[in-house]
Formats: structure tokens, sequence, C-alpha cells
């Protein structure tokens, strides 16, 4: 998967995820907070600026993007609203909707479970659309 | 009809960038009663004044029309120049054709459309411009300081010193504010009682000062020069006359034993007797009592102090006193407090004694403090071996539901002043500084910070802390990330200090909606121009002075307080001051008494008078409002809300607005 257009694609993340990379002033309360920080390669503080540089192929190919556990701790705790977690997650959808699968059939879920779609996908949808 | 001159100016490339200037002169020389036009590099130069000046000679102009910068900026300068001339100041109309043209548009043609319109309009308003003659108002020769922390004592002392009478409203029990509390002042390290504490009895004994503490102010009424406060002096309880401070009525009050009233000077740290002073050194050293934990106040049993005290000076029966007095300036220093820390459970501060603030470390670190000064853990009254301070606890955050998005400012420097200060005490102890940036500008200030790292070795790592969580065998173990070595640190600590932002003082927000001076969204005092004008007001009449104005340490508020003082000085030296001539006026023909002006004026300048009036013949007495022309200050408030258009506000009349709308549209 690539981008061409850098500023396409972090107006996409922004526009899924809504939040802000650019507010980002790396306090590094995320990475403090992440349980998952040793099996990150690229580190929680590091999200925002990887998206600002249009890398999110690297991002997407390291182990961090599927190492997040949609805690949210980090979410919840970000003092500039810019919540990693939520730039990690926008990442993979946007990783999912170029590989075409975009829409999840509820009844679907049993079957895709024993296949090998990203767990992380399907905490976050079901945090996100609890409602 | 007028004989109207326009100049237009380029501001260097600030207008003349955006706008096509040659273009404009051109487009308005044919508007009617325009006589001359012109236009300048800088209009508001000496050159660009003999401009103007000769102009208005050669062309016998009767107004002008500036096209320049906002009139806030320079409508002065203009009338100024057009009295110099001869002409009355009142004729000049400013069209703002760079803050509200130049300067937010892009497309030079559009830009210069508008600059054109905007230029149309105030020719249209000159057309109808009559002269105005300003009033003269007398000025009350007493200056009001609200606050009575450094800010206000310092402002207080140098207006005295001046000459000029001063009081200061204090509402808790003593004067010396936040600073009182502290322990040592950084970047010299003297303490904060040392070189505060002679300043407060300057104060008390400084003929010049009158103390209000215990006392709120309760009501703001007038005008610059001429204020009327209400100041509500609380029921001491206390005779002031006959207490002579010897103490006996603190230490023989049951509740100072038994009680649990938390002392606010300790910051709840210990517990305080229901008639209290808040410190040793308190000014005045007159207690007071706390009349909703009072025993006798609330079962009318016990009576311990009334009958203990060696001067009878404990009066149950004081009431609250309202007394009303006339100033001809206002400071406001009510200075500021931390921010509540309930939204920052990750940090566990309510869950754990030995989390703690910045503000009550000072206090654990004061000889004077609930702990004589001995460092010790809340928990168990054991000395701390490692401490973690935390920076930026609720500052520089986005989400307005936790903290505040400004930088406190201060923090930084008193946590190396901590961290020195321990390590000076007690050279066993570990320090660790979670900091996100280290901002020390000022005098001296980034080599303390430095002398921390270098002499004292403190540990400073980048990164927040994620989470302190409270252990079994009763330390804190900190999780946190340092960001430069790209590792997660887990940390054990005796104790966390928390470096919480600080916000303006809550109450500072009913007084400031008293006085009528604008605040901002995080309720600091707005300046009058952030540069050029930073410690007054909008508000005429109102000076700033401290951290009501906005975050700033001990020798920044100290000079702030400095310059509020000269302002009000200079004030004050005046006899008169000229009165606004652009006030509300009533054509009686039209008034019909209804009442509706003097209920939307802010400034209580409307009254009603029955006059005789012959309408057609028919003789009969009418009711109609009145304007006291010293309160009026011309907001112009009556004036949109009369239904009859009765009220009329001179230099802004509805003829004249209406003119200018219908330039606008044409």
């Amino acid at each position: 998967m690539s981008f061409t257009n850098v500023e396409n694609q972090v107006e996409l993340i922004k526009e899924i995820s809504g939040s802000d990379p650019y507010k980002c002033m790396k306090c590094g309360k995320c990475s403090a907070s992440c349980p998952s920080y040793n099996e990150m390669d690229i580190k929680p503080h590091q999200f925002a600026s990887y998206i600002i540089r249009g890398d999110v192929d690297e991002l997407l190919s390291s182990k961090s993007a599927w190492k997040c556990l949609s805690c949210f701790a980090c979410i919840e705790r970000c003092p500039r609203d810019v919540q990693p977690g939520k730039l990690v997650d926008a990442a993979r959808q946007l990783a999912e909707r170029q590989r075409g699968g975009d829409h999840l059939q509820a009844d679907e879920i049993p079957e895709l479970l024993a296949e090998d779609l990203p767990q992380q996908l399907l905490v976050s949808a079901f945090r996100r659309y609890r409602r | 009809m007028q004989r109207i001159g326009v100049f237009v100016c380029h501001c260097g490339t600030n207008i003349a960038a955006t706008v096509d200037v040659k273009k404009v002169v051109e487009m308005v020389r044919y508007e009617q009663g325009v006589v001359f036009a012109d236009d300048y590099m800088y209009m508001c130069s000496e050159a660009g004044q003999e401009k103007i000046i000769e102009a208005i000679k050669e062309y016998k102009l009767t107004g002008l029309v500036i096209c320049s910068c906002s009139p806030r900026m320079h409508e002065k300068t203009f009338r100024a120049c057009a009295e110099k001339a001869g002409l009355n100041p009142y004729m000049v109309e400013v069209a703002n054709i760079r803050e509200q043209c130049s300067w937010i548009h892009k497309d030079k043609e559009e830009a210069t459309k508008k600059a054109v319109i905007l230029a149309r309009a105030a020719i249209a308003k000159v057309n109808l411009n009559t002269p105005l003659k300003e009033g003269e108002s007398p000025v009350t020769k007493r200056a009001l300081v609200i606050g009575g922390g450094i800010a206000g004592i310092q402002t207080a002392l140098d207006i005295a010193d001046a000459g000029y009478e001063v009081d200061i409203v204090e509402k808790e029990p003593s004067i010396g504010g936040r600073m009182s509390q502290f322990d040592k002042t950084f970047p010299t390290l003297d303490c904060a009682s040392c070189i505060l504490t002679p300043k407060m009895v300057e104060v008390n004994q400084h003929p010049n000062i009158t103390l209000y503490t215990y006392s709120e102010v309760e009501k703001v009424s007038g005008y610059v020069g001429n204020f009327d406060v209400g100041i509500r002096k609380k029921a001491r309880s206390v005779d002031f006359d006959k207490c002579t401070g010897c103490g006996e009525c603190m230490t023989k009050c049951p509740l100072g034993k038994i009680g649990h009233i938390p002392s606010e000077f300790d910051r709840g740290l210990k517990n305080r007797p229901a008639i209290y002073m808040p410190f040793a050194q308190a000014v005045p050293a007159v207690p007071v009592i706390d009349r909703e934990n009072c025993t006798y106040f609330k079962t009318g049993k016990c009576g311990v102090c009334a009958k203990i005290c060696p001067s009878k000076a404990v009066d149950y029966e004081q009431q609250d006193e309202i007394v009303t007095v006339k100033y001809g300036a206002i400071v406001v220093a009510t200075g500021f407090d931390i921010i509540n820390l309930d939204k920052f459970g990750e940090y566990a501060y309510n869950e754990s004694p030995d989390v703690i603030t910045s503000i009550e470390l000072e206090r654990l670190m004061n000889a004077a403090g609930p702990t004589g000064g001995h460092l010790e853990r809340m928990s168990d009254h054991k000395q701390p071996k490692d401490i973690v301070f935390i920076q930026c606890v609720g500052s520089r955050c986005d989400n307005e539901e936790k903290g505040k998005p400004y930088c406190s400012k201060v923090c930084c420097m008193y946590t190396a002043k901590h961290a020195m200060l321990i390590k000076d005490h007690w050279p066993d102890t570990n320090i660790t500084v979670f900091y996100i940036d280290v901002r020390t500008p000022g005098k001296n200030f980034d080599e303390f910070y430095r002398r921390a790292v270098e002499q004292y070795h403190v540990n400073y790592i980048k990164g927040q802390v994620g989470k302190v969580m409270p252990q079994p065998d009763g330390s804190l173990l900190v999780q946190a990330a340092d960001l430069l070595d790209g590792k997660q640190i887990k940390m054990k600590a005796d104790m966390v200090v928390l470096a919480a932002a600080i916000e303006p003082n809550p109450g500072v927000r009913k007084i400031a909606t008293m006085l009528t001076a604008s605040i901002d969204n995080n309720n600091f005092l707005t300046e009058a121009h952030a540069k050029l004008r930073p410690v007054e007001s909008p508000t005429a009449g109102i000076f700033l002075s401290g951290m009501a104005q906005g975050p700033k340490d001990i020798p920044e508020t100290v000079s702030q307080a400095g310059a509020a003082a000269v302002k009000v000085v200079g004030l004050l030296a005046k006899d008169k001051l000229k009165t606004n001539p652009c006030t509300a006026q009533c054509d009686t023909l039209l008034c019909n008494g209804c009442s509706t002006c003097a209920n939307v004026c802010p400034y209580g300048a409307i009254t009603y008078e029955d006059i005789q009036v012959n309408d057609h013949g028919l003789r009969e007495t009418r009711r109609v409002a009145q304007v006291n022309l010293a309160l009026c200050q011309g907001c112009g408030a009556c004036t949109s809300a009369c239904p009859s258009g009765a009220m009329d506000l001179q230099g802004f009349s509805n003829r004249q607005i209406t003119t200018e709308v219908d330039a606008i549209c044409r």
C-alpha cells in the first residue's frame, strides 16, 4: 500500500480519528501510560510525527500498530487531545479500507474471528460504536 | 456643508501591500463634501501630521477622514493633530482599513474595494458630525487596592509613598497572600517571610494606608476619578481596639485540640482552632472567629475565648458592617490559586497523602509550617528518601475540563528550588524531576536550574508521568517514559510532588463584573493593550497588578505593582479629568417615560423627571428620561433599546449610523 498525497493522507487520518496530530507537544504521557510500550518499535509519542511526516506506511509495517491493545489509556490521559491510540487506530482503518474491508456486518463477526482479523479493529470498533 | 479632507495611510506595507492606496484616493475624491484627498507613507508620523495640518489651513477643512489603522491605535493622535490646526477634535473620523481590511484579506482588488467602502462610510458620517466639547469631572484623591498579597502590598506602598491615600481590601483575616505561605524564593533563595513581613508591617504602619482585612468589595458604582465602593467588613467577633494580639484565645480554644478544622493557610496539612490568626506574623495581629465552626455560634455553649481574654476583646455580638468609600482609581491584585486536581485521578492525589502539591511542600519545608520545617510524609511521618516531581500537571493542557491551556510560568523554577533545598538539608535524598520542557527565561534563572543538575545532581527526565500507583507497602510506584533514552520506567517513590497549574483567584470573576473590567477565557484580567498598556484595564480608572493579569513570578509581580502604582499616581495627580462628550441625550418630545433605557443602562446614569410640555396647545405633565452626563460612558445601550427613538448618542447619532450603513450599501 502506498500513498502519493501526504496532505490528503493526514486529512484522512484526522477525519477518521477526529484528532489533530499537529497538537502533539511530545510530553510523552502516552508512552508513559502504554502497557505495550516494550513491545513497540515506534513509541506512542512518535505516532503523531510519523503521520505528519507522511510515514504511515512505516507506522503500519511496524509492530506498534498491531501491538496496541486499544486500552485507551493514552486517549484518556493525553493533555493535548491528540490521542495517539485514535491516530494509530485510524491508520489501521485506512489500511483495512485499502484492502477493501470497509464495513463489518455484525453477523459475520463470529466467522471473521476465526480468521486473522486484527482484534484491535474489533475492540476499538466496539468501543467507539458501543452506543 | 462640510469641507472634508481624506488622508489614506500606507502604513509602510501594512496597508499598501494589500490595498491599492492611490486607487482609494481617486475613488473617494468625488464623494459628497470631499474637497481634498491624499495619501502618505506614515500618516501618524510628524511629517504625516504636518501634511494634515497644512491641508486643514489651505483648504479650510471642516472635517477629516483618516483611512489608517484601528481608531484604538491612533484616533487620539489624529484628534490632537486636528486640534492643533484649530479644528474641533470630534470632526475627525478614522476608517479602519488595516485591522479590518488589509490585515485580514489577501485579494488586493477586493481589499481595495472594501477600503473604499469603509472610507465612504466615514465620509458620510463626517458630513453629519458636529463639534463636541469635553466636560470636566473632579478626581477623588484616594486609591483602592483589591487584594493584599505581594502585588497589592507593593502597589499600595508605592502609591502611599507618592503621597496619596490608599485602602487595601483583603478577604482573608491577614494580608500577605500566597507569598506568606512560601518557604524560600528563587533564584536567590532568600526566605519569603524575611522579605515579606517587613513590607506587611510597613503597610500596617504607613500613615497613608488603611487596611480592610476580612473584608470584601460588595458594590462598585461611579466612573474613573469618582468610584463609590461598598466594602463589607465581615464581623471579626474580636474588638480591634481592645485586642492586644496575645494569642491566649487561640491556645485555649477547645477546637484547637479536639476539632477538625483544616487550616487554610497550611493547605489542610494541619488543623486550627475556631478563633485563629492564619499565621504567627499575621497583619493585623487580631484573630477572627470562624463562625461556621465555632461551638459557641453553633450551640450557644462554650465561650472559653471570651472568658479567657485578658482585655475582654472577644465580642460575639459584632455584626458585619458596610462602609462606602469614594476612590479615584482601583487596582485589582486578586492573585491566584492552584487548580483542583480531582480530574487527575492517574496521579492519585486524592488517594495518597504522600502525593502532594508544590504549595503543600512549601508548607512542609517552612520552619513555621505544620512540621516545623522537617520534611516528612503525611502518612507515616517518615522522612522521604526518594522524591518524584511531576511538572505541568494541568498546565499546557488542551482539555479544558481538566486543565489550562497556558504555561504556569513559575513551576520550572520553584521545582528546581525545591529540589536544591531538599538536597541541601538532606543530601541523601534522591530527586527525580519529570518534565516536558524546562522553561527558565529570566535573569540568573537558567543558571539556577543548571545548578540543580550539575551541583546537586537532581535527575531530570524528559517525559510526563503516566500514572502514580500507591503500593501496599506504603510506597508509590511511578510509571513514566524517558523519551530521550527511549525506555519506559517504573520507579518507587516515597513522595510525589505535583506542580499543579495556577489559575486566577476564583473570586476575580465577581469583582471584574462589578468593575466592568474585561477578563479572558481563563479568567485573567485583560489589559488595555498587551504591549503598550499592560497594567491598565480597558475600563478607565481600573489597573492591574500581579497574577490576576497573568502568570508571573515575584520579581515580575513587584515590577508590575510599581508600574500600576505609577499609573494610579498619574491619574490622582490630576485635579480634573476630561469627560467623554459622546454621551446619550434624551429628546423629551419623543420620550414616553417607559423606563426601558434606565433598565439597560449599566452605569445607572438615567433618571426620570416630570416636565411641563406644550403639545400643540395642550399643556401636560410628562415623565421623561434624563441622562447624568457625568455617569454616562457613551456605551449606546439606551439608544438601541429605546422604542421611540428618543435616546441618541452624541457623536454616534442614529442618523449618523444609518447614513454610514447607507453609504456601505450604496
